[in-house]
């Protein structure tokens, strides 16, 4: 059992020889850890550092594990890390449906890779929306989209990069709402970076300040 | 016996094929068929392209494939040649056959970048007027069978006659009619061979002997013979088309200049130039050639083919093709090409004879008593002298 | 297979102009295979020509007052107008009159501006001239109607050049700032946005120069001829039957790279006179005649598009022109006769033109995105000296490599043709593909990456699936970038090809000499719309592509 989850051991991270962060941390299956700090912290890196494509300049040690694998010498795709920014980041030259089905696993027959995008559609209320052009969404709407389509790629943890900034206050609650919830369900461990204090709350998980 | 078997190895490792036998017209056709000749040859004037084309058709029926590789300038085609035998290229080289003349083709004899003789084993040489044209000296220098005729261009003089009443037939004349009307006359510019023409043609009339531009130009000839040229030249040049301080390239860009009415009387080395470009709306129908009293210059045009040529075969073909009574024809034909043929019209059937006789040679040509007998060309080295020494006299000025 | 290429990219880049530079300095010094040893002669002789001072100097001053006088409107339009509704009007034009290939232009422009040509024949008509005036307006010895030309084809190059770089500098939030200050616009934007808008064109500039002191086509139509420039003068020793000329072509070639090498010297040089009068500028506070300024910028940039459309559709009008004496505007009688004569044969060289460019830009294509790509997954940039390894086949004279790099493939025994056509045009093709392609690629955002990894996307699945696809626009603009550099090439053309090679650029130059306008008009409209096509396609596909895709179209 506590091989499960999201472990940070020992992570530093060093800018040349200026170190940045430091930081032990245990995250648990269906659990949001919030990182918070002000900008330059380093809170990004860490996201970086996690998904595998840390920029050169930065030094890191520790080890960094999801559900007892090292992840290092992992590629970014290898992972099963998915990530959310707080732009939806759609594909815009692919509809919505393809969008869904950009990250469903390989396996699988072509029917049953339609009926999970459709049911996923369903499942945020866009039924028929599949064959739409990401562009014409609202902003809400698309990052719905954006929140099933790592969903569906089936990730082994999911990284929230201030993932609802860029909402309006009444589709934020609602997407806080929804994240935090899908999360739980999906059972997986969550790293979320944000600026917001209502978004820790919102995450009911440890927090730590850098 | 080693040596011998080494012998024999490097003998072997030579290159298997040989080089043409011209006397052997059967073998030469044989050979021939299936080459591709790229023919290398000035591109500037459209109508001369056109006529490219025909022949072009003409060798297709023999299996030749014609390809005409257009020139801004001979010396291109020349350069070429060098440039496979400085990087050491002595078979299989880009040029099969130049359209040349003159400078050029004394320079590819004396650096033996020709090959030959074959010119006079070609079969329609029989019907060449040897005789009566000059055929077997390019601007006094002797072909020796490296090059093949195929025109004959002799100069006349372009003028509107909507905008000059009596043209100057002398250089005198020339340059009294200039100073009644400045700007109104020019020629290309030197090195361009219709310039170099122009002064060739004015110093044949002001030397004081003419005799001594048939041998090659020495230090003191030169001075002497060509002094009242350039006294000549000194009064023409401030009376030309932009003060002499700008020309044009090219000889049919004169005749652009003229329907511009930029100019009024332009130089032309083929009789029926006026006539092909009245039909082909680039002249005013008002435009007529004259001679000068004195004569005017003539020469033939060749084709040669490079020591390296790819194609030599192809390339014989394709000459033969252009002496044959057809081609001549459709190269005197006014609207077409206008060029004067080099056939001896005794030697050619009654029927052939007939069709050159049938010819409307167009509104602007002159007919051969007209032309008068062409005046032979100096040897190559005035020509090169006159257009060194015009670009230091007036090449450069402000 | 990525890693290389950039390595490989360096040496397409600097190879062909180093081994060329090489080639041209053994004949210069008497050595080589015709060469008899080393010696002074050969410069002796080029100095020795009665033209030289005056080819120089045309040179430099053609080169140096067009490349000042383009940078000057391009710099006022800017100033003046970037922003309003008569600058995207303006903006639309540019790509066209980009492409517009630099001989196509010169054969237009000569007969707009000649003495007996359409301008004149306004005042012709009106006063009834019945001969043209006998002005030196064309080829004239100091070389204004070549610096008018050269103006008008390197505006548009600018232009777009300077206008990549404003978002890079916050031009708009700049001049803000300073009309808030009290500077008025152009003033303001001279002050405050132009410093950063040149150190980002720079190199391009710099190319400008370069190109305008030494290339052939243009002076061949537009230049003077009493002497020529230099680098018309070198084309011709090159060309000459008398053989020992080719080592003075060298030699000159030489001489004229000196010439060049002084004068970017003196070009850095005045960048910081100007800099420090600036500088003086500012504290004295004043500003400058802004509705002149203004009113110069938009005649000077309305006038120069104008050059180049009009004299593009008297190309059309002489292709389909009957007699036409001067001085009437338009032509007695309308027929398609030329373009019967002349058209079959154009429409085949037109072919080969855009194979040999397709080609070129497709092996342009594969290096310059295995470098970008290259620099993405490894981080494998070389920095600023990787953009002057860029602009090395642009900054060295064409007519100072070429004639060394002729001699290659003589050398190592292949046929000069078209293999040699395509190397060479991939030289000149593949830095603008670059330029062109890097900054939208870089500029791609790279979370998109990050979140398709994280849905289990490898780096060749981002790329193909995603990065290229979203590149779709730029990547054919690029494209039709190359095509129109390669359709635009004479002298490498010429030189490589060893006269086997016949593309729109050689015919329409050599025709040029002719002077038949009517197969000018037709070659030279072939020339241009060679080049124009390709960025109508890059227009219209992926508009066609993406007509239901709106986050694409803004990009």
């Amino acid at each position: 059992m506590s091989d499960d989850g999201l472990r940070l051991e020992g992570v530093t991270i060093a800018q040349g020889n200026t170190p940045l962060l430091s930081v032990d941390a245990h995250v648990p299956p269906g659990c949001v850890l919030t990182l918070m700090g002000p900008s330059g912290s380093g809170k990004s890196t860490l996201l970086s550092l996690v998904m595998g494509d840390l920029a050169a300049i930065f030094r890191a040690s520790g080890c960094v594990s999801l559900n007892g694998r090292d992840l290092a010498g992992l590629p970014p795709e290898g992972r099963g890390v998915g990530i959310l920014y707080q732009d939806p980041l759609l594909f815009p030259h692919l509809d919505v449906a393809t969008n869904l089905a950009f990250g469903l696993p390989r396996s699988g027959t072509r029917a049953a890779k339609r009926a999970a995008v459709e049911a996923a559609l369903a499942d945020i209320g866009l039924e028929d929306y599949g064959p739409r052009d990401p562009a014409t969404l609202s902003g809400g709407q698309a990052a719905r989209v954006a929140l099933m389509r790592v969903l569906l790629s089936a990730p082994s943890a999911l990284l929230l990069d201030e993932p609802f900034s860029k909402l309006d206050t009444s589709r934020r609650a609602q997407m806080r709402a929804l994240t935090f919830e899908r999360v739980r369900a999906a059972n997986i461990p969550a790293l979320m970076v944000t600026h917001d204090a209502e978004d820790a709350q919102a995450a009911g998980g440890p927090v730590i300040t850098l | 016996m080693r040596l011998t078997a080494l012998l024999t190895a490097s003998l072997l490792a030579l290159p298997s094929w040989a080089e043409p036998d011209p006397s052997n017209w059967e073998s030469v056709t044989e050979a021939a068929s299936g080459q591709t000749v790229y023919w290398h040859a000035w591109g500037g004037s459209t109508t001369t392209n056109d006529f490219i084309a025909w022949i072009g058709a003409r060798a297709a029926e023999q299996g030749v494939t014609l390809e005409h590789v257009k020139l801004a300038d001979t010396a291109d085609a020349v350069g070429a040649v060098l440039t496979d035998k400085q990087g050491g290229r002595d078979e299989g080289g880009a040029v099969d056959l130049i359209w040349i003349n003159g400078a050029n083709f004394a320079a590819m004899k004396d650096n033996d970048l020709l090959f030959g003789p074959w010119a006079e084993d070609l079969p329609n040489w029989a019907l060449v007027d040897v005789e009566g044209k000059t055929v077997t000296t390019d601007f006094t220098v002797p072909t020796e069978g490296l090059e093949s005729p195929w025109a004959m261009a002799q100069v006349v003089f372009i003028y509107d006659t909507a905008r000059v009443d009596a043209p100057p037939r002398s250089a005198e004349a020339l340059l009294d009619w200039a100073r009644a009307n400045p700007g109104r006359f020019t020629f290309p510019q030197p090195p361009d061979f219709l310039g170099i023409t122009f002064l060739k043609q004015m110093l044949m009339e002001l030397a004081p002997d003419a005799d001594a531009l048939q041998s090659a130009a020495t230090d003191a000839s030169y001075e002497a013979v060509t002094a009242p040229l350039w006294t000549f030249m000194d009064e023409l040049t401030p009376l030309l088309w932009r003060q002499g301080r700008a020309y044009p390239q090219t000889g049919p860009r004169q005749l652009q200049l003229m329907n511009d009415g930029e100019v009024d009387i332009a130089i032309s080395f083929s009789p029926g130039e006026a006539s092909a470009a009245i039909a082909n709306f680039e002249l005013p129908e008002t435009v007529r050639t004259y001679v000068l009293d004195g004569g005017t210059l003539g020469n033939a045009s060749f084709v040669a083919i490079p020591y390296n040529a790819n194609a030599k075969e192809g390339a014989m073909v394709v000459a033969n093709i252009l002496l044959s009574p057809e081609a001549q024809l459709r190269a005197q034909t006014p609207d077409i090409l206008g060029y004067g043929t080099v056939l001896d019209m005794d030697k050619l059937d009654p029927e052939d004879r007939a069709a050159f006789e049938a010819l409307d040679l167009g509104p602007a040509t002159l007919s051969p008593a007209e032309l008068g007998q062409a005046l032979p060309e100096p040897h190559p080295s005035w020509a090169e002298r006159l257009a060194e020494d015009w670009v230091t006299r007036y090449g450069v000025a402000d | 297979m990525l890693r290389p290429l950039p390595l490989l990219t360096a040496l397409v880049l600097a190879g062909p102009v180093l081994l060329g530079l090489f080639g041209t300095i053994l004949p210069a010094m008497g050595l080589g295979p015709l060469g008899q040893g080393l010696s002074a002669e050969h410069f002796a002789r080029a100095l020795d020509w009665p033209g030289l001072p005056r080819a120089m100097a045309v040179s430099v001053t053609s080169g140096v007052l067009s490349t000042m006088g383009a940078l000057a409107v391009a710099t006022l339009i800017l100033a003046g107008w970037h922003g309003t509704r008569a600058f995207a009007w303006l903006e639309r034009l540019l790509s066209p009159l980009l492409a517009v290939p630099h001989a196509a232009a010169a054969l237009g422009l000569a007969f707009l501006i000649a003495p007996s040509g359409w301008f004149m024949r306004i005042p012709a008509l009106l006063l009834g001239w019945d001969v043209p005036p006998d002005l030196l307006i064309l080829q004239d010895p100091r070389g204004l109607a070549l610096t008018a030309g050269l103006i008008t084809k390197e505006l548009p190059f600018l232009l777009l050049m300077m206008l990549a770089a404003l978002p890079q500098t916050g031009g708009r939030r700049r001049l803000a700032v300073a009309r808030s200050l009290g500077q008025g616009r152009v003033s303001g934007w001279l002050k405050a946005v132009f410093p950063s808008v040149y150190s980002q064109v720079r190199l391009p500039v710099l190319v400008v120069l370069v190109y305008a002191m030494t290339n052939v086509d243009v002076a061949v139509i537009l230049g003077p001829n009493t002497p020529p420039t230099l680098s018309v003068q070198v084309t011709r020793w090159m060309l000459d039957p008398d053989l020992g000329l080719r080592a003075v072509a060298a030699a000159a070639a030489l001489i004229q790279l000196g010439l060049v090498l002084a004068v970017l010297a003196g070009w850095l040089l005045a960048e910081r006179l100007v800099a420090r009068l600036g500088r003086l500028w500012v504290w004295s506070g004043r500003g400058c005649p802004e509705r002149g300024a203004r009113g110069a910028g938009f005649a000077l940039g309305t006038f120069s598009a104008l050059a180049v459309l009009g004299g593009i559709a008297a190309l059309a009008l002489w292709s389909v022109a009957a007699r036409w004496s001067f001085p009437d505007m338009a032509p007695e009688a309308l027929t398609l006769r030329s373009w019967g004569r002349f058209g079959p044969e154009m429409a085949d060289v037109a072919l080969e033109t855009m194979l040999i460019a397709l080609v070129a830009v497709a092996i342009s294509l594969v290096l310059v995105l295995g470098c970008l790509e290259a620099e993405h997954r490894f981080g494998l940039t070389m920095g600023q000296r990787a953009l002057w390894l860029l602009y090395l086949p642009l900054l060295m004279p064409q007519v100072a490599f070429l004639p060394g790099l002729q001699l290659l493939p003589a050398w190592f025994g292949a046929q000069p043709g078209l293999a040699p056509v395509v190397a060479v045009h991939v030289v000149f093709v593949l830095p603008y593909v670059f330029l062109s392609l890097s900054g939208p690629f870089r500029a791609w955002d790279g979370r998109i990456a990050r979140v398709a990894a994280g849905l289990g996307a490898g780096p060749e699945r981002v790329l193909w699936r995603l990065r290229l696809p979203m590149l779709t626009a730029p990547l054919l603009t690029a494209a039709a970038v190359g095509v129109a550099v390669s359709v635009g090439q004479y002298l490498p053309t010429l030189l490589m090809g060893g006269g086997r090679v016949s593309t729109l650029a050689t015919e329409a130059v050599a025709l040029a000499a002719g002077g038949d306008r009517r197969a000018i008009g037709i070659w030279g409209l072939g020339q241009a719309a060679a080049a124009l096509l390709p960025f109508v396609l890059a227009l219209a596909v992926p508009a066609w592509l993406f007509r239901h895709r709106r986050g694409l179209r803004d990009v």
